[in-house]
């Protein structure tokens, strides 16, 4: 698909000194995984050493989509092609079903494949080989055939002047097809030990990667191979009286959200970033809300039926005689992703404050 | 290809314009090596998207310039090749093995599809009429070489050695289907025979074929390619044209193998396209080495196959392969086509137009055919098929359990929990549950 000039410019462009200017007009605040050895390195750095590791481990594995084959819109693929060859680092037709189903195909036969959707909102026309494909191979066929060996790459969430077609987080429509992994990343370290993951992972996934945190997100990344856990949600910073749930970009509104509610309101909050969407960590998220008894979920996509209404209902189903209030879910409004309302529609760190104060005073 | 641009009205202006042609030609050549230079030709284009020569006077390039691309044929309705250089030379036991494998086929498809009618399984479609597009198709090809169907494709599975027992098993959907009783009947797969599990969705298993064939192009000396069967219903889908365009530019040795049938259930071919039918696409559309055979000739399929395999292995590029014939069988098992076409169309392709009844005179001419022989071998496939669907019948279907298996590689802790909810469940409710079908 194509990006608005002025988009990829933003994107792609930003000299670090830039990218100051850039971060202070953001919503929210970067909070760094630490990490106790590495190189300093942005989101997009993580990704394609992760990529460089994963061509490397694996003589066969591919790495393809729309402009990859020059470094990517968003640089996560730069240099690659050099290193690994043009007939495994290489462009498709702009065509988002041919790069699906191709990249099944690839899988069928056993070869790993790392597929990129160039922007989360154009992931729909793949929607079809995604969820009747993909999810259902290993299903349908009883397990004689499978494409677990495929992975794709997808940049979403909101950006600051992405609009409509540019910021969506479309995770929710695919946490309802069985079959599929998928996993958003909060930075540079998970993002590299998340792609890792599920490149190996026998299973179909798809890793959503918040594309405002490629140049604003930077910390120290072990340059070694490693993975990060599938499924696992991680505790971020502890707390017994409410938990707030998010993932991707929204965890770092969420961990100055826990800041701010100490200092202005006394309030302990406890920050859970689920990492998984699908399969989630359920264990994780009711230890939480048992101990805390109150529980408060954001997510930058609409509020109906968004990932938050799943995990809601089942905290209510599993915790119900532990809460002390409602579930509260801070979201996007059920609107489309607008381009200059943008402040007024993401649940940013004011409006998750006002839900702790809230939630604390049902 | 040339001959493809060659229009009767075009042909006429070649000749009238000989000296510009020769001047256009000399531009192409020269040009051609120069890529972006500025000093190009004047009457010769250098716009990155496309090479062309510059004309000066204004024309719609109308669908009628274009001659349709001829139908290859061996063999005509009388079982007589036409042209002694194109015999396979198959000898009697290859011709006799591609008979019996579509008399077998057409044996089962009626039996099946009464066994429909009599609701012992839920859903059939027969392979009426298409049986030497398959037969001719698998025969030119190895069984290293991997194969991508839609669903009307059995044929392809009879001559790679898909048992009577397993084609009934997985009608059945018990516990020795393959598919463990997952998909609709006639959903056929078999690693074993390097024929990829069907699934319902049109055309999605074209992009998936092709991305499969590039896979296999980087493995050191691949001798295989793949085969990708589909309808020319199904080519109207947008995966086709991912699946045609990706091919062509990343260099796939895949056959995409259109069973062009005249209908994709109710609706012919006339409202499906308007071009040149699925041929037609091939090599202006693409840039694909494209083939059209008549798909009722076992021979001109088998031969056509041959060739497509040897060029896409050689080049590492696709062919598109139509193969013309028309569907006989209504759709499946809930269509009765007799609503859209009439009852005489229909005869005509059942008898003198069919592929067995051709390959039948063939053999009769060749003196290969013995009647007695022939219908004692319907009369054992009847036999056979018979007593199979009995026994197929009979057979438990999978532990219910196994519903929650293969969802994923391992079964993630929310589906454990699942399967224990329903087995509680199930254990307080048994009344209501057929579970005497299903393995324990």
């Amino acid at each position: 698909m194509i990006v608005p000039q002025i988009l990829r410019g933003r994107l792609t462009t930003l000299r670090p000194n830039v990218s100051a200017l850039f971060l202070s007009r953001s919503h929210f605040t970067y909070y760094p995984t630490s990490s106790s050895s590495g190189k300093k390195m942005n989101m997009f750095n993580a990704i394609n050493n992760a990529m460089d590791l994963a061509l490397e481990n694996d003589n066969s594995a591919l790495l393809f989509g729309e402009d990859v084959g020059f470094g990517g819109v968003f640089r996560c693929s730069v240099n690659l092609r050099d290193k690994y060859g043009k007939n495994r680092v290489f462009n498709t037709p702009l065509c988002e079903q041919g790069i699906a189903g191709f990249a099944i195909g690839v899988a069928n036969t056993g070869v790993t494949a790392i597929a990129e959707i160039q922007f989360a909102d154009y992931i729909f026309p793949s929607f079809d080989q995604i969820v009747n494909e993909a999810a259902k191979y290993r299903y349908r066929s009883g397990g004689l055939f499978d494409c677990g060996s495929l992975t794709f790459r997808v940049p979403c969430g909101a950006v600051g002047h992405g609009a409509l077609y540019h910021s969506q987080s479309p995770e929710a429509y695919f946490a309802h097809t069985p079959g599929l992994r998928i996993v958003i990343p909060r930075g540079p370290v998970k993002a590299k030990g998340l792609l890792l993951a599920c490149v190996r992972d026998p299973n179909p996934c798809i890793v959503f990667e918040p594309k405002t945190l490629y140049r604003a997100a930077v910390e120290e990344v072990p340059l070694d191979y490693y993975t990060s856990d599938l499924g696992k949600a991680d505790v971020l910073c502890e707390g017994k009286d409410v938990t707030l749930i998010g993932w991707g970009t929204q965890v770092h509104v969420l961990l100055e959200v826990a800041n701010l509610a100490k200092e202005k309101l006394g309030v302990d909050c406890e920050v859970i970033d689920l990492v998984s969407i699908l399969p989630w960590d359920t264990d994780a998220v009711c230890k939480s809300a048992k101990k805390t008894g109150r529980v408060i979920i954001a997510h930058e996509a609409p509020y109906t039926q968004g990932f938050g209404s799943e995990i809601a209902a089942y905290i209510q189903e599993k915790c119900f005689l532990h809460l002390e209030a409602p579930v509260k879910r801070v979201t996007g409004w059920d609107t489309p992703f607008p381009h200059v309302f943008e402040p007024f529609y993401l649940p940013d760190k004011h409006r998750c404050l006002s839900a702790v104060q809230d939630i604390m005073l049902f | 290809m040339s001959f493809l641009r060659k229009s009767v009205q075009l042909l006429g202006a070649v000749g009238r314009n000989q000296q510009h042609l020769k001047a256009i030609r000399g531009a192409i050549s020269a040009a051609a090596p120069r890529g972006y230079s500025s000093e190009a030709s004047t009457d010769y284009a250098n716009f990155p998207g496309a090479k062309a020569p510059f004309v000066s006077k204004l024309k719609l390039n109308m669908p009628e310039d274009y001659a349709p691309i001829p139908i290859y044929r061996v063999m005509d309705r009388d079982g007589f090749i036409a042209d002694e250089s194109q015999d396979p030379q198959l000898g009697r036991e290859v011709v006799e093995k591609m008979f019996r494998d579509m008399v077998l086929l057409n044996t089962m498809d009626k039996i099946l599809y009464e066994s429909q009618r009599q609701g012992r399984i839920s859903f059939y479609m027969t392979n009426f009429g298409e049986e030497a597009s398959h037969i001719g198709s698998a025969a030119a090809l190895e069984m290293r070489d991997l194969i991508y169907a839609q669903y009307r494709e059995a044929g392809v599975l009879v001559w790679r050695g898909f048992r009577i027992d397993q084609f009934i098993d997985q009608c059945f959907g018990n516990q020795d289907d393959l598919g463990r009783g997952k998909q609709m009947p006639v959903h056929y797969g078999s690693k074993e025979l390097n024929f990829v599990t069907i699934s319902s969705p049109l055309s999605t298993q074209m992009p998936q074929a092709v991305g499969a064939a590039y896979a296999m192009k980087l493995r050191p000396d691949n001798d295989a390619c793949v085969v990708c069967y589909f309808g020319e219903g199904a080519a109207s889908e947008g995966d086709a044209h991912a699946a045609f365009n990706f091919a062509a530019t990343l260099g796939c040795p895949v056959i995409l193998f259109c069973r062009n049938n005249g209908f994709a259930i109710s609706t012919p071919s006339h409202e499906q396209y308007k071009g040149d039918g699925i041929a037609g696409r091939g090599p202006m559309g693409y840039g694909i080495a494209t083939i059209r055979v008549d798909g009722t000739d076992v021979f001109a399929v088998y031969n056509a196959m041959k060739a497509a395999k040897e060029y896409v292995l050689k080049e590492n590029k696709p062919v598109v392969f139509e193969a013309l014939a028309y569907r006989v069988s209504h759709h499946s098992t809930s269509d009765d086509s007799t609503a859209y076409r009439s009852a005489d169309e229909i005869e005509v392709w059942n008898s003198v137009e069919h592929p067995i009844s051709k390959l039948k005179r063939y053999m009769v001419h060749k003196g290969w055919f013995n009647e007695e022989e022939e219908s004692a071998f319907v009369k054992d496939v009847r036999k056979r098929v018979l007593k199979q669907i009995a026994v197929s019948e009979k057979k438990t279907k999978p532990n219910w359990s196994e519903m929650f298996e293969g969802v994923y590689a391992e079964m993630p802790q929310h589906l454990v929990e699942q399967q224990k909810e329903l087995q509680q469940h199930v254990e307080a409710h048994k009344e209501f549950y057929p579970l005497k079908n299903f393995k324990q």
